[in-house]
């Protein structure tokens, strides 16, 4: 590799870089600012992302392949890092005040959020399995550290500790299980994994138990049935802030890996894998729907409320072996993704704004009669709500609809119907919070901030308008193809 | 030259040792010190099969494993102190503040 | 060829506990035995041994070993740098410096936290 090819490979990463290096920067320029200031350091974080978010939309249709194949900007690439960006960039507004408010000004919260974001832009381009597990640890390690932020208050030590045990549990599977897929193609480049398999030289039996221990390790950190134990815990312990990043930027950049390995690297192995991914899928819909309705605190809700919707993006995967649905599956997945970020914020910039003390006002009961005091907050609320359901016309409605679509077109009509189901059942739970704010009576306690509520708007009414011109949106998802 | 299954064989023995001993011990340290067996485990099998198809990628491999564990083993023990300041324990059985 | 290896290792291993066990118990076997209180004592580099033995550690000591971990085995990196510098091209000896930087940022970070102050 020379320098102009360097140079080359270092220009198609460009937004990735700006972050690493911004954040960097900002490690060492927050050192300068003092406690009472620490707005500025959220600022720049923005400011950085931002900078990043507008390199990456002005050159969408980018694609190369560079640093010697292990790293693959393409549209796939391009749609994940607008989202994790855009993430980033509401995490930040979400975070401002809340932390204020929890006395947990810390500046390396924005760093520690630069660095994850930067790792899942990094899952994004992944090409080869070795940047695969640096983008899962660069997301990973700063995320552990997030959640425990709040230390020394316990349960969000707890919380982190937790999920660092198993979290490190999970990429102990992946490790081994890139060493077995290296054992048995003798290489760790995607492209490399294919053309191995074509070429008949690849040890089946290994491969097949290195992709299992892949979908394994991966599967802990979306949240997947039967590995989904932390999630609860973690997403109740950790501060509301790093939850809301956590649910939706962690989940979509395991999905990114998830989609990439299997559909770029696996289809052969779609004869094996199928059962599982169909087994997998059911049970994750069906017990985090089910279990989620037994929850009485938000958090708790809204963590299994995450865990089924992993279940519904799994449902994209599941028919990802035929080579005439697989493009479909990536643009379903993608699309359920962003509506599923865009209803989550919504959601948890509701559950910070009603969070007074931290740990209090996150019972349902804290939400009874929300709407005669915060009608704004009560309507985002429903919004977010009905979207989670699956209401038209909301962009969860049109998010399920996808993947049921890419379901039947695969052949799968049993699963959908489970799907059709589970979000029937998920019906109940989400519209007693809209009940609960309606036509209880209650003395509810909010804060009024405005960034808090300009997120909290505005991604309600990207959800409705969204859902309503959601064409292009399912256009450039599509176009997001892998190849 | 020792036959590859013989590492292999060893490699899936650590691992097992290490992902049980996730699973059955309630110590947090001894919980790390297993997963940081199941790393060992993968590096062996990395550089096993590095070696079997003579090939260096799987011996680079190993060194970014070896660097990312030590980042996660830095991050991990400063919240195993920081946990032990608070509650003078690293029992994950006492760790129940939040119920699953 | 191969066996005759295994064997040698077999045959190391039958010996080398033997060595260990023959320094240990021939002495027990001849030597005379006075035992007297400074004999029984706890031996510490020749100093008299202060208070008990499982004291809590200072948490600076934790702080300065994750300091240390993390530079110690970053090292991994800049040892094959280090002995195939002269035939590296431009690129990767800028991407060692690179990491360095980095590195060296971390460093001004724990610095400036205080993190290597002794308090």
């Amino acid at each position: 590799m020379n320098l102009s090819n360097a140079s080359a490979s270092l220009n198609a990463i460009l937004p990735l870089v700006v972050v690493i290096l911004w954040a960097c920067a900002l490690l060492l320029v927050d050192l300068f600012i003092t406690k009472e200031r620490k707005g500025l350091t959220a600022l720049l974080a923005a400011i950085g992302m931002l900078a990043s978010l507008i390199i990456t939309l002005a050159r969408l249709d980018l694609e190369a392949v560079v640093f010697n194949g292990m790293v693959t900007v393409d549209g796939f690439s391009n749609f994940l890092t607008v989202l994790f960006l855009g993430s980033g960039i509401v995490a930040v507004a979400l975070s401002y005040d809340y932390l204020k408010r929890m006395g947990l000004e810390k500046g390396e919260y924005y760093v520690l959020l630069l660095f994850t974001v930067s790792g899942m832009m990094l899952m994004a381009v992944a090409s080869d399995l070795i940047v695969v597990f640096l983008a899962l640890e660069l997301l990973s390690i700063p995320l552990y550290v997030l959640a425990g932020i709040a230390t020394p208050r316990l349960d969000s030590e707890e919380s982190s500790l937790k999920y660092f045990l198993l979290g490190s549990f999970s990429t102990g599977i992946v490790v081994y299980g890139i060493a077995l897929v290296f054992g048995a193609t003798g290489t760790t480049s995607l492209a490399g994994i294919v053309d191995a398999i074509t070429a008949g030289s690849a040890g089946m039996g290994l491969l097949v138990a290195g992709a299992a221990m892949l979908l394994i390790g991966l599967g802990f950190k979306v949240a997947l049935v039967p590995f989904h134990m932390w999630t609860p815990d973690v997403y109740q312990g950790a501060p509301s802030s790093v939850t809301a990043f956590m649910a939706i930027g962690a989940k979509a950049a395991g999905f990114a890996a998830i989609l990439r390995i299997f559909i770029q690297a696996f289809p052969a192995l779609s004869v094996d894998l199928t059962p599982v991914l169909w087994v997998l899928a059911a049970l994750t819909m069906i017990l985090g729907n089910v279990v989620a309705i037994a929850q009485r605190n938000i958090k708790r809700l809204l963590a299994y409320s995450s865990i089924a919707n992993a279940g519904y993006i799994l449902l994209a995967l599941v028919p990802y072996g035929q080579s005439d649905v697989a493009a479909d599956s990536v643009a379903s997945a993608l699309f359920y993704l962003l509506a599923y970020a865009f209803t989550s914020f919504t959601a948890w910039s509701v559950v910070i704004a009603l969070e007074q003390v931290e740990g209090k006002g996150l019972e349902l009961e804290d939400y009874a009669g929300l709407s005669r005091r915060y009608p704004i907050l009560a309507l985002t609320m429903t919004v977010a709500m009905l979207s989670f359901t699956g209401v038209p016309p909301t962009l969860g409605f049109l998010g399920k609809f996808y993947v049921f679509r890419t379901l039947l077109e695969g052949g799968f009509p049993g699963l959908a119907v489970i799907g059709v189901v589970t979000s029937l059942i998920s019906a109940y739970y989400y519209l007693r919070v809209v009940v609960y704010m309606y036509m209880r009576e209650g003395e509810p306690q909010a804060i009024r901030d405005p960034w808090l509520y300009i997120a909290a708007t505005a991604s309600a009414i990207c959800l409705v308008v969204l859902g309503i011109f959601s064409q292009p949106l399912f256009a450039w998802a599509s176009q997001a193809m892998l190849h | 030259m020792v036959p590859v299954e013989y590492y292999l064989g060893l490699s899936i023995v650590l691992f097992s040792l290490g992902a049980l001993g996730v699973l059955i011990r309630r110590n947090a340290i001894i919980i790390f010190m297993s997963v940081e067996l199941m790393l060992n485990s993968a590096n062996l099998t990395f550089v096993a099969f590095a070696n079997q198809y003579q090939l260096i990628s799987g011996q680079i491999f190993v060194f970014f494993v070896m660097a990312v564990a030590a980042a996660e083993v830095a991050v991990g023990l400063a919240l195993i102190v920081a946990i032990f300041q608070t509650k003078q324990s690293i029992d994950v059985d006492q760790i129940n503040l939040l119920k699953g | 060829m191969q066996t005759e290896q295994w064997l040698y290792i077999g045959v190391f291993l039958v010996l080398a506990p033997l060595l260990p066990a023959a320094a240990i118990l021939i002495p027990r076997l001849i030597a005379p035995r006075k035992p007297n209180k400074i004999k029984q004592d706890t031996y510490e580099c020749g100093m008299e041994t202060v208070g008990e033995t499982w004291i809590q550690f200072r948490v600076q000591y934790y702080i300065f070993a994750l300091v240390f971990l993390i530079f110690d085995v970053e090292l991994v990196f800049l040892y094959p740098w280090a002995v195939a510098f002269d035939v590296l091209p431009m690129f990767a000896v800028l991407e060692g410096v690179l990491f360095v930087a980095i590195l060296i940022a971390g460093l001004v970070y724990a610095w400036r936290k205080g993190a290597l102050e002794w308090r």
